[in-house]
């Protein structure tokens, strides 16, 4: 079948198999920030904004994305650079397999809610999984970067 | 304490790959693979054990866009281990790349390999076997000795005396003893007599066991894989496929996390047996449920503590038996034991007269076992900790009280641990320190909270090594370049905790340059200095300490160079970082003109290299305690807060030495309360996704502060010692602990769930 949509702010079309996932069709597409941890909805790695909802691109058909834009980190680098590097700093980025699905959810809990106290981040982002971190580390940068912001 | 003032040392630097990965950038074995890869699938076997009587790949081979599928007739009849170890390799040969006796479910029975993922599932569905079903061993307390061997075949082989045999299901057994054991238990006021029960658990990595395989331009066999372990990989499918280690090549490119599961060659001889066959491109990547059921998990132990004691608390006897199970194959199964007694048994070395440590290791026809941070020591840590617990509760004595008296100084000589002396301990100080951080004597009464919640509090100390001693070798490379800037070249496998960051430091501290001027490049087996890989806790003592030593090669390569323009002798020639001077003279050359004279008519290399193994492998300690908030009515157990003060020896980054404990911490939670892996009658697993085997989540774990006592390790770089693995060890036996005391029930097997707390029922 033929699909329209938009991807990262560019219109394309493809012709797909009515089976394939929004996951696989997005790294067809060279969206390699978008990653597989589970295929069964429970880890967070393949986030992506469905015109501005997160959903887990692996149990989406790519067909259900037909007239919708859809973004993933590659499409959102610079609001991303505004808060990476207060994790950086904390070194919480460990093995950073987690983190294109981590940061596309802080984006949205950001833009959502741009002062979240502590509970509502780890209530926001409790479907991010982390094996590495512990989360403490992702907690304190991001609280970092808020008390920046709220500095300037 | 030695405490010096460094430039680059003991300071929270950025991850150099931070960004990138933050980022989301393409710099994982899937990402880099060309997308032209043949697909590798595994048919994997449902029967525990079983012999493939036939097997029929006619319909499969006929699925369009199927290249082949290749059964056990295809493959070498030659066996080799999967696990990734320094010579000599400890763990038995007893995998075929296709065993036409299957010993698990999962294990493979045939290889697919097809154009898309879609023809290589189809062709899995339509490939018949027909099993001779055997009845298998599934309980490991009954595996020595059991009529049903899980290795029955000649061709069996022991490369290390390890005390194992096929023949009697063991992969390796020990007896060892010092002091008169029986005699002093006699002479004891109380003796504890406990055994204690961990489950196997899955590393969980996000990122699975994947690896592409491809034949480069001279023909030979390039392996792209997410390995902690480059060079043992090479000898792995040297072996395994029988071809020469010079014709392969084995690169890793950014992992997405190991924990030891990528310790193991894993996944990587698959994708390689289907190159070498069809000459072209391969690609497997496990499906979660793959890594699930046929990964390389803990290893499943009751470890039996005797613990002998006099009515004051003086800890004068340890006498434990440890049985693991190392499930289907051998891999890591001979060693893993062995910290279950050598790195738990020391801690009490204060007041010990006489200790016994004896193991066997058994086959059962359940998922392999492999390496998992703790490697051992977390089984046997659990079994100690709770018993000094439980002797503690028994007299009625402050548990850190108990400890005071009992414990390792720093100074002493550890009989349990190979007879070394613990030059850099300061165990006693994390104790106190966690004592006073967490308000111990506030928090250990139990309170009723009034709405059927009780809070509680336990502890647990812990130690691990930071290396394997006389055994691993660490290597670099330096080099400088023509604008000043070095390049470190390293073995060892950066899997997320930071590694190329910290040696770099190292670097940046010896040469007495910024860390942005050091680029790191790691692992691969044609350009990397040979290293063992990363595990052991190795990476930062024995890497950090052959960067150190490369670096003072290499400085005195370059004074030469630097003599040479100035006219004067190397030993005139001072090393100021920037520059190098001549002695008694302003008369310099920067590094960078050094750095453009050795491309310039030169016969100086400014480049040097240097190995490091250690005689000793010096421990880190560390104590955790816990508060917990506990449901009486539904069992569930919240962990308030965990607080822990780690003796790593210096830091060398503190921010990254506080993410591995704060992971490793959350790791253990995980383990203590809900994670398993459990089997069914017919030795299926039955957690086979996130879903069911669930791992912390942000919800989960409460609030974690980590604080640091420093020791100063003299054999390691900059005071340093290990970290990587030691963090997961304190969980197990405080929350345990915690449970006690809220509920007056010892629950002696991990996962403790809310339904074992309810029934009230202890383990044993």
């Amino acid at each position: 079948m033929e699909i329209t949509l938009t991807l990262n702010g560019k219109k394309i079309m493809d012709q797909i198999e009515p089976d394939l996932t929004l996951f696989d069709f997005l790294r067809d597409h060279n969206c390699y920030s978008v990653k597989c941890g589970c295929e069964t909805t429970n880890c967070g790695l393949c986030t992506v904004f469905f015109d501005d909802t997160p959903v887990l691109s692996c149990s989406m058909l790519a067909a259900r994305a037909a007239g919708h834009r859809i973004t993933t980190l590659e499409g959102l680098q610079d609001e991303a650079k505004e808060f990476i590097g207060f994790i950086a700093d904390q070194g919480a980025d460990q093995c950073g397999f987690c983190n294109p699905g981590f940061v596309m959810n802080t984006i949205a809990l950001l833009r959502e809610n741009p002062d979240p106290t502590d509970d509502e981040i780890r209530q926001f982002l409790s479907g991010n999984l982390c094996r590495c971190s512990g989360y403490e580390g992702q907690l304190r940068g991001i609280r970092a970067f808020l008390e920046s912001r709220r500095g300037k | 304490m030695e405490q010096k003032n460094y430039k680059a040392i003991n300071k929270s630097v950025r991850k150099k790959d931070a960004m990138q990965l933050l980022l989301g950038k393409p710099v994982y074995t899937e990402d880099i693979a060309p997308k032209d890869a043949l697909v590798v699938k595994l048919l994997r076997s449902s029967h525990a054990n079983a012999i493939v009587n036939t097997i029929d790949t006619k319909v499969a081979k006929l699925v369009p866009g199927v290249v082949d599928v290749f059964t056990w007739e295809d493959v070498p009849n030659e066996r080799y281990t999967t696990a990734g170890q320094t010579y000599p390799e400890a763990s038995p040969y007893d995998r075929l790349i296709i065993d036409r006796h299957v010993r698990c479910v999962g294990d493979v029975v045939a290889i697919v390999a097809a154009e898309s993922e879609k023809a290589a599932n189809k062709a899995l569905k339509t490939i018949k076997v027909n099993y001779e079903v055997l009845e298998p061993v599934l309980d490991f307390r009954t595996a020595k000795d059991n009529s049903i061997l899980v290795h029955p075949e000649d061709n069996w082989v022991a490369p290390c005396e390890v005390g194992g045999t096929n023949k009697r299901n063991l992969v390796a057994s020990e007896n060892s003893e010092y002091g008169d054991v029986d005699k002093v238990l006699a002479d004891c006021d109380i003796v504890l007599d406990r055994t204690y029960h961990t489950k196997a658990y899955n590393q969980a990595m996000m990122e699975t066991f994947r690896t592409y395989t491809s034949y480069d331009r001279y023909g030979r066999l390039h392996v792209i894989s997410s390995t902690q372990i480059v060079f043992h990989v090479r000898r792995i499918l040297a072996h395994a496929l029988g071809i020469p280690k010079n014709m392969i090549r084995v690169e890793k490119p950014r992992i997405g996390g190991g924990f030891g599961a990528k310790q193991t060659a894993v996944s990587e001889v698959y994708p390689a047996f289907v190159t070498m066959k069809t000459g072209r491109p391969a690609m497997l990547v496990f499906t979660r449920e793959e890594a699930q059921i046929a990964g390389s998990p803990r290893h499943e132990m009751d470890v039996r503590v005797k613990l002998g004691a006099n009515k004051d608390g003086k800890i004068r006897v340890l006498d434990l038996y440890t049985l693991s199970n190392s499930g289907a194959y051998g891999e890591h199964g001979p060693t893993t034991v062995g910290l279950s007694g050598h790195k738990s048994i020391p801690m009490y070395t204060g007041s010990l007269e006489a200790h016994r440590f004896n193991y066997d290791v058994v086959y059962t026809n359940t998922m392999a076992a492999g390496a998992y941070r703790g490697y051992g020591a977390t089984q046997g840590i659990f079994a100690l900790e709770t018993t000094v617990n439980e002797l503690a509760e028994m007299l009625n004595m402050d548990p850190t009280v108990i400890r005071e008296k009992n414990m390792l100084k720093e100074g002493m000589l550890m009989p349990a641990y190979y007879n070394e002396i613990a030059s850099a301990c300061a165990l006693d100080k994390c104790l106190a320190h966690c004592k006073e951080m967490f308000e111990w004597d506030k928090r250990y009464p139990v309170r009723d909270m009034g709405n059927g919640k009780v809070r509680a509090a336990g502890l647990g100390m812990a130690m691990q090594g930071s290396c394997i001693s006389n055994l691993d070798v660490g290597s670099a490379t330096v080099k400088l370049n023509d604008d000043g800037s070095y390049n470190l070249v390293i073995g060892a496998a950066d899997m997320g905790t930071g590694c190329d960051t910290i040696l770099a430091q190292m670097v940046a501290e010896c040469m007495d340059c910024t860390v942005d001027d050091v680029t790191v490049f790691g692992a691969d087996t044609d350009a990397s200095p040979y290293d063992s890989g990363s595990y052991a806790s190795s990476t930062t003592y024995i890497t950090g300490k052959a960067v150190e030593k490369a670096c003072e090669e290499l400085k005195k390569k370059m004074s030469e160079v630097a003599a040479g323009l100035l006219d004067c002798s190397s030993d005139e020639i001072v090393f100021e970082g920037k520059t190098l001077r001549k002695i008694n003279s302003g008369e310099s050359v920067t590094v960078a003109e050094v750095g453009v004279k050795s491309q310039l008519n030169n016969d100086i290399i400014t480049q040097a290299s240097a190995s490091h193994s250690s005689p000793v492998s010096p421990p880190p300690y560390m104590v955790g305690m816990v508060e917990i908030e506990l449901d009486k009515m539904t069992g569930e157990v919240k962990v308030i807060d965990f607080m822990s003060v780690v003796d790593c020896g210096i830091p060398i980054n503190p921010a990254l030495a506080r993410i591995q404990a704060e992971g490793g911490i959350v790791q253990g939670i995980g383990h203590t309360l809900f994670e398993n892996i459990t089997y069914n009658e017919m030795g299926r697993p039955v957690e086979s996704s996130l879903m069911q085997y669930r791992i912390p989540t942000r919800l989960d774990m409460g609030n974690l502060k980590v604080e640091f006592e420093h020791s100063f390790e003299p054999t390691g770089p900059f005071g340093a010692k290990s970290i990587g693995e030691i963090v997961i060890n304190t969980p197990a036996p405080a929350i345990a602990h915690a449970i006690y005391r809220a509920t007056g029930v010892w629950h002696r097997e991990i996962p403790i769930t809310p339904e074992q707390i309810v029934m009230g029922k202890p383990d044993n």
